[in-house]
């Protein structure tokens, strides 16, 4: 492998890893709420977590290029806060990806959440914990799987992600160009050989992580027991 | 628990119970006894009897022009898709033969092409492509020629930001210079071209950003994200609608020329349509078009 692809593999794994954590910090406190809450308006919420699972990313793309331009809202205030624009930086490619990914770690730790009987948390209430106690003491620890599940899809899918990428990153090597835009490039220039390197290795990988999530994630003879 | 379901499933029996009844008994009951319903049943009725004959004549000269008026499936690169727009019109106008037409990199269409894709003609962004399908037997022998040469532009949205020298690109007065995929578009091989001639390759790499066609490139400096870049003419100025922003119109000197050739692929060897497009293009018609966009000849 050349390095430009090398560059191409550390840059999508930098990519996968600052958006899956960023994901977990915001998405976990956003999945709590929506398993718990009674507002009217989850609906509302849930269904723009879930948009980009329907939306086409070049639709997502697009409307990232706008909002982050110069006369985009986004591009005004980063602008503003002597941040730069974020497209075509590595910034701009972890803004798209959190947004891209953010139903495949938010849904997982959604239901989770949501399986966790109230007997339970009402339980630890009597035992005087207080709300963020119980939080991590019992929710957490029980929402294992979903935690596991939530971290293993948002990186994939982040390494997995083409289509904003490509309309928001300007393919710049060792910044923006990620493995599946270097594939795009190989496939089209007509370099087979290079593309299959890292296809195939991208095939691998993924089947790799899939695999092992589901094999940690099986459920057990003997089930956790508190969660039903 | 049991009070909160019962009103949905209440509510929900009603609701059916109602639906079917007013679907079912209106158009009965009303198209008989409501004026209204009984207006639209004759109207309805009445018009394709007092109008027939007019009908079969429109349906008879239909059938006629279909069966001589063809179809042809072209595949045009991203640059040239506003031209071929316009040339369409007169194509058709002329020639009564339609076009289908698919837009985007000539590369791709080549992978497309060999792939079995369904297109009759290639109209391409450079003059590699057709000669590699003529080649590989993939296009008809003897039918590619350049319909028009490529005209670069370095432009920007903003008014004011390009100058008629091309200076701009060592003021420094811009974070982002996009081009075309050099490896895959033509347009961006020959903006490549024109900062090595000016020696820039080196200083303007970090700000340098990478459209995959032409049409991508266009689309990062439209919204501002680049400040400027490498573009077809073709792009910037649209015949009938004002420039926007500013432009360098780069002198042909500072790179290779950027032939576009069109080929009959093997798909439309039998398509008398495909083959009228081919000659249609060659036309004073189509010529005066290609021109109008700022295309060399």
């Amino acid at each position: 492998m050349t390095a430009a692809d090398w560059s191409a593999v550390r840059l999508t794994a930098a990519l996968a890893f600052t958006t899956t954590l960023l994901l977990l910090l915001v998405g976990t406190p956003l999945a709590w709420w929506l398993a718990r809450t009674r507002s009217r308006l989850k609906p509302l919420w849930a269904s723009l977590v879930a948009m980009p699972l329907v939306l086409p990313p070049s639709v997502l793309g697009f409307y990232l290029l706008l909002a982050m331009g110069p006369q985009g809202v986004v591009g005004q205030l980063t602008h503003a806060l002597g941040l730069g624009r974020l497209p075509f930086s590595f910034a701009g490619l972890v803004v798209g990806s959190v947004l891209y990914s953010m139903p495949f770690v938010v849904q997982p730790l959604q239901q989770a959440f949501e399986a966790i009987a109230d007997n339970l948390l009402e339980a630890a209430a009597t035992l005087r914990a207080s709300p963020w106690d119980r939080f991590f003491s019992v929710a957490l620890p029980l929402a294992r799987p979903g935690l596991l599940t939530a971290s293993v899809l948002g990186f994939a899918h982040t390494v997995g992600e083409f289509g904003v990428v490509l309309m928001i990153g300007g393919n710049i090597p060792g910044r923006t160009r990620v493995l599946s835009v270097a594939v795009y490039d190989h496939v089209e220039a007509s370099e087979f050989a290079q593309a299959h390197r890292l296809a195939a290795g991208m095939v691998a990988f993924a089947l790799v992580v899939l695999v092992s999530l589901y094999v940690v994630n099986r459920p057990r003879a003997e089930p956790a027991g508190a969660a039903r | 628990m049991k009070g909160p379901l019962r009103g949905p499933v209440a509510t929900a029996e009603v609701k059916r119970s109602r639906l079917p009844g007013r679907a079912f008994a209106a158009p009965t009951v009303a198209s008989r006894a409501h004026p209204r319903y009984r207006y639209k049943l004759s109207f309805t009725m009445k018009l394709p009897l007092r109008r027939l004959p007019h009908a079969l004549l429109i349906a008879g000269a239909l059938c006629t022009s279909l069966a001589r008026a063809g179809d042809v499936q072209v595949a045009v690169a991203a640059n040239f898709a506003g031209p071929l727009a316009k040339i369409g019109e007169g194509f058709t106008a002329a020639t009564g033969h339609s076009l289908t037409v698919s837009a985007g990199a000539t590369g791709k269409f080549y992978s497309q092409v060999v792939a079995g894709a369904p297109f009759e003609v290639l109209i391409a962004a450079d003059d590699e492509t057709p000669a590699r399908l003529v080649k590989e037997g993939l296009a008809v022998p003897g039918t590619d020629f350049t319909y028009a040469i490529g005209t670069l532009v370095l432009w920007s949205a903003q008014p004011g930001l390009v100058d008629d020298q091309g200076a701009v690109l060592t003021s420094g007065r811009f974070d982002h210079l996009a081009v075309a995929n050099p490896k895959l578009a033509p347009y961006g091989r020959a903006g490549m071209e024109v900062l090595k001639a000016r020696g820039l390759v080196d200083a303007l790499a970090p700000k340098l950003v990478t459209g995959e066609t032409i049409a991508q490139t266009y689309q990062f400096i439209a919204t501002g994200n680049a400040e400027l870049g490498f573009v077809a003419l073709s792009q910037a100025l649209v015949p009938g609608k004002p420039v926007v922003g500013s432009y360098w119109r780069v002198p042909p000197s500072l790179h290779g020329a950027i032939r576009q050739d069109a080929v009959l692929l093997k798909a439309g060897e039998k398509n008398a349509a495909a083959v009228a497009l081919l000659t249609y293009l060659k036309s004073d018609a189509a010529r005066r078009v290609i021109q109008a966009y700022g295309y060399g000849h």
